[in-house]
This record gives C-alpha cells, structure tokens and sequence, in this order.
C-alpha cells in the first residue's frame, strides 16, 4: 500500500511489465491450450443446449441469437477468468508476482490483457461457426464493436472478482456468484446493442446502450484498478 | 461485559411508540384510496422499508470506502450492519411491493426497473455474505467485502440505468410521473402524514437497528478475543 516503498514508476517500465505478464499467460497457453480448449468446447456445448432448449428455428433466432451470444460468452468467460487466476494460485505464481520489482495495478493490467485475448479467440471461432449453423451474416461492424466493449467490460470486471474468488474456500463456485449479479449492466447493454445492429437499426439508435458500455469499461477499470492493490496484498 | 446504554434503550422504546403511531395513522387515520381499496395501505410501509434499504445500502458503501482507506477494522463491523439491515428491508419492500401488485397490477412480480434492480441488489448482498463465509482471515475478509460493496455500490445504480431504459409501469407517487405507470394516485393531506410520518419512523427504526447492530458487532469481536485468551 501507500506506506510500502513502491519501484520508481516510469511509463515505460510499466508498459513492458504489463506486456511481460500477458505474454507469460499467452506463452503458457501456447503450450498446454488447456483453457481455450475448455472455453471453446464448453461454448460450443453452450450454442448447442441452445439449440435444442430454444428449437432455434428462422423466426426465433432473428430475436435471440444476440442473447444466446452473451449468454456464451459470459458462461465461457467466467471458465477462463476462473482458470486463468487459479494457476497463478495454486503454483505459487502469484506469490513469485508479487515479489517482482513492478507496481501491482501492471499486474492486473497484464492479466486483463491476457483474458481479453482469450476471450476475443473464443469469439472469433464462435462467430463464424454460428453464422454457419444458422445461417446468419454476423459479421456487421456494429456488433464487432459491441462484442469488443462488452468484453471489455466484462472482463475488466471479471478479472478483479476472479482474482478475489480463488483466495475464498469455495472457490470453484464463488465467481459467477460474485461476478454476474455487478455484470448485469454490461449484459443488458451488450444484448440489446447487439440485437439493434442485427436487426439493422442505425447507431444513432443504439448509441444509449454503447454510452452505457463505454460508461461501465471506463468506471470498472478505474475502480479496480483502484483497488486491486488490496486484493493480492498478503 | 459492558451493558446496553440507556440511549439505545430509550432509542428502542421511541421505536416501538412510534411503530405503534405509524401503523394507526396508515390503517385508520389515512383516508381510503378510492381505485385500490385496503391494499393501497402497504404503500407507507413499502416505501418506508425501502427507503431503510437505500439507507443501509448508502451507509454499506460510505463503510467500504472508509474500511479500505483507513484499514481499521470498527469500519468493517459498521459495512456488515449496514448491509444485514439492508437485505431484510428490501427483502421485506419487495415483498410488500408483490402483495400490493398482485391486485394492482395483476402479476406478483414484473421485470421493472425498481423491482429488478430490487432483487439485483439482493443478490450482490447474498453474494457478499457467502463471499464473507469463504474467507477465515479476518484482516483479507474485511478487506475483500469492502471490495465487493465498492463495487456493487457502483454497479447497482448503472443497473438501475440499464434496465429504466426499458419501459416503466411503476407509479411514481412522489416527483415526476411517467405516462405509463399504472396503480398511480395523488396523496391528500391526511394520507400525506400517514406517509411522511412512516418515512420518519423506518429512519428512527433503521438507526437503532444499525446502533444494536454495530454494537453486537464489538461485542462479537470481544468474545473471540476472549475465546483466544482463554485458550492460550
């Protein structure tokens, strides 16, 4: 905290630590693929309860594949945020983190960084698999730039709660229960964004829900940044 | 053991006098809604109760703030009072809130702003308590539930953003009323004081409540003191 000497801060430094730590995530999972395997298989496996729960045919899927899409991605999200912060906890990475000469918040950043890349890749498989299965043009710039604010969001959010959730005892169950019911805005905004640019409504139409998007990613992200401090403290 | 001030003694008879008044004066003295009937009574005890829930869940995340920037742990015992008083008054607003709509609007329950954010904010508080329960340092509990307030304190009104955007049919009996709220009615002067009169008297309430609260609190940090004492 403030009365623990802190390294000299230089933007640079910062940077490169930021970077150092998402590239050690991203490395590792070049080498095991045991998350994206799990968040891919499992949103798969997600689309196709759907299918089935919904009877997903022509008339209905115009109106639910922008939920169906959220809903997805955040029950795949809340795998790969729980994975990716249990490693780190249980082969005393964190530890050996936090001993390194760096600030705290690059921590969180590099992490934020490395989930956000997880999550654009399970994205951009699921994406066009759906188009295929449903035959739906879902490659529509408005809703690119939803999925990307969302997931910004989310995993602004996501990566801060995760970080807390594997320290309790039951920590298996403990994310989606924190996480979901301070998500519930991005959730919101994200659908009904998504919804309005596959219906073809123009942004000006939309643009409530990305204020509200761009409002959350800013306010989260400063927030745990703010706080992230105290949750990795020992 | 230090024993029960007589402020809080005082402050407990005040509330049950003052309970005793409010229920008399929305039961009797309040005139009759003419469209509604009897059930528009629970509309002083539903505000009210809901209004001790904003205050706890105000008084919550003032505590979190406090508790991180000062790390002394008198700020985490007033965050948990705050936050139980909390979720029993909204659980009882929104159960109140369903008895009145079932007539009213016809359904228990409907997906509206107020309502759902209600029951989010319900759910971040049942979180927060299993999130308490998962964590036996004391010093990372405190710190980590007056996380989670923080962020649940920011996020509850975004929600309440979110899903206003949508349509709303719940009456807005004081202030502003939208085009589509049903179950609406202007409050005559005796109706008035029913209400304010409640309004005061769930503050008085929520004030003792949060006072017993806060000092079961110290006392309960005592004992485990003590507990270790006697087992060293």
């Amino acid at each position: 905290m403030a009365d623990k000497e802190k390294p000299p801060a230089h933007s640079g430094n910062f940077l490169k630590a930021v970077f150092a730590i998402a590239w050690k995530d991203l490395a590792a999972e070049l080498r095991s693929r045991e998350l994206l395997s799990a968040m891919l298989v499992f949103a798969m496996l997600v689309i196709l309860i759907f299918n089935f729960a919904l009877k997903l045919d022509a008339r209905t899927r115009i109106t639910a594949t922008s939920g169906i899409l959220w809903v997805t991605f955040t029950f795949a999200g809340t795998l790969g945020l729980n994975r990716s912060m249990a490693v780190e906890k249980d082969r005393g990475c964190l530890d050996g983190l936090l001993l390194a000469p760096v600030d705290r918040s690059s921590i969180y950043f590099g992490k934020i960084l490395s989930n956000l890349a997880f999550m654009f890749i399970v994205e951009a498989i699921v994406l066009p698999l759906y188009s295929l299965l449903y035959n739906i043009n879902l490659f529509n710039p408005g809703l690119l730039l939803v999925i990307l604010m969302g997931s910004i969001g989310y995993i602004a959010i996501g990566t801060l709660l995760a970080a807390m959730a594997v320290q309790t005892r039951t920590r298996d169950v403990m994310l989606p229960i924190l996480l979901f019911p301070v998500v519930i805005p991005v959730v919101v905004a994200a659908v009904e964004a998504s919804g309005g640019f596959l219906q073809g409504l123009q942004f000006s139409e939309v643009g409530y829900w990305i204020n509200l998007l761009l409002v959350y990613d800013v306010i989260f992200i400063a927030i745990a940044f703010m706080v992230f401090d105290y949750i990795v403290e020992e | 053991m230090n024993k029960k001030p007589v402020g809080l003694l005082a402050l407990d008879i005040i509330c049950l006098i003052l309970l005793a008044v409010a229920t008399y004066l929305a039961l009797g003295f309040a005139p009759m809604e003419a469209n509604m009937g009897n059930v528009q009574k629970v509309f002083y005890f539903h505000v009210a109760n809901a209004w001790v829930g904003m205050l706890g869940f105000i008084a919550a995340g003032v505590a979190g703030i406090a508790y991180l920037r000062s790390q002394d742990p008198k700020w985490d015992i007033v965050e948990v009072a705050a936050v139980e008083i909390s979720l029993v008054f909204f659980l009882i607003a929104i159960v109140l809130g369903s008895i009145w709509a079932r007539p009213v609007w016809n359904t228990w329950w409907t997906w509206e702003p107020r309502l759902t954010t209600a029951a989010i904010t319900e759910m971040i508080y049942l979180a927060y308590f299993m999130l308490r329960g998962g964590i036996e340092d004391p010093n990372r509990r405190a710190r980590f539930s007056a996380v989670y307030t923080l962020v649940g304190a920011v996020s509850v009104p975004i929600t309440f953003m979110a899903i206003r955007f949508f349509r709303t049919i719940h009456p807005v009996v004081i202030g502003s009323q939208s085009a589509q709220a049903q179950g609406g009615f202007n409050m005559t002067p005796d109706m008035k004081v029913a209400f304010f009169f409640s309004l005061f008297t769930f503050t008085i309430i929520f004030i003792d409540l949060f006072w017993h609260r806060i000092r079961l609190g110290f006392l309960a940090n005592k004992v485990e003191e003590l507990k270790l004492k006697v087992m060293e």
